[in-house]
């Protein structure tokens, strides 16, 4: 299992990237954690989510 | 005895009146960090008046827009000002309130090319854009980037919503997020002045916090 945002979710072995458009996140408003740690933008489609892992999406609205 | 008014307390006077509410140890550490205010608009200006008022060493104020009469209802600006520089603006409100508080503005829109050059110096970096995406591309930049800082960024303030729901929490070791998380502008809710001070106060409490050396969200 992998926790996101919390919740469990037998999402492990998929790539971030594929994850975040099944989802539907819009990857220019987000910033991911994982494990404690940024993922950068560019490796996105290489992470591949693993058992274990915590992981926070952190998705910005508008306003200020 | 009472003062006479319209005369501005010397540094000294300041200083003390500071030190007797906060405290040698929590004033000496204000008085040696800089933060770095992106974005001066209901986040931002507000964030700025608190951490001038509490005694910051440094603000760096960044901001390319000029005031707005539809900025008056929630930022921190006077409607004689509207069509001024938001980084002029402010600095001179600054100074009438902190005068001693040093302010450094750069009027340029922050990017992916320049945002390392305009945060150079910061200790504190609080992030007050209105734009989701610009948001998203500061928080990214500087955690891949300027990972030695202390980044508070904010999202989800808009409505009318209860105060209640605006928190703030901790990311990772160094990234703070205070907010609703959900409110978003985009949903023709507007910003209501009284809930966006609310979040830009959670944003330069935080930053208080941090520099008393209190690095929980709760």
């Amino acid at each position: 299992m992998v926790t996101i945002n919390g919740e469990a979710s037998s999402c492990a072995g998929l790539a971030l990237s594929d994850y975040l458009e099944q989802e539907g996140f819009d990857a220019t408003r987000i910033a991911v954690e994982r494990n404690g740690e940024i993922v950068p933008k560019p490796q996105y489609n290489r992470t591949i989510l693993c058992d274990g892992d915590a992981v926070e999406i952190v998705c910005f609205v508008g306003g200020g | 005895m009472a003062e006479m008014t319209g005369a501005v307390p010397s540094r000294e006077q300041m200083r003390r009146a500071a030190r007797d509410r906060h405290g040698d140890d929590l004033q000496d550490r204000l008085e040696r960090t800089t933060a770095a205010i992106c974005g001066l608009g209901g986040l931002g200006s507000n964030a700025a008046v608190c951490l001038a008022r509490a005694g910051i060493g440094r603000l760096i104020l960044i901001d390319f827009d000029r005031v707005d009469v539809t900025n008056l209802h929630r930022q921190q600006y006077k409607a004689a000002q509207v069509g001024m520089y938001k980084t002029q603006a402010l600095s001179e409100n600054l100074a009438e309130i902190a005068p001693y508080v040093e302010t450094e503005t750069r009027t340029e829109r922050i990017g992916s090319g320049n945002f390392r050059d305009l945060l150079d110096g910061a200790d504190i970096i609080i992030e007050a854009f209105d734009d989701p995406q610009a948001k998203a591309m500061l928080v990214n930049g500087v955690l891949e980037n300027l990972p030695d800082r202390y980044l508070i960024a904010a999202s989800g303030m808009a409505g009318t919503g209860s105060s209640n729901t605006i928190r703030t929490r901790k990311i990772t070791e160094r990234f703070y997020l205070c907010g609703d998380g959900i409110s978003d502008v985009a949903d023709d809710i507007g910003l209501v002045s009284s809930r966006v001070m609310i979040c830009a106060a959670h944003q330069a409490h935080m930053a208080i916090r941090l520099i008393a050396g209190e690095t929980e969200a709760w």
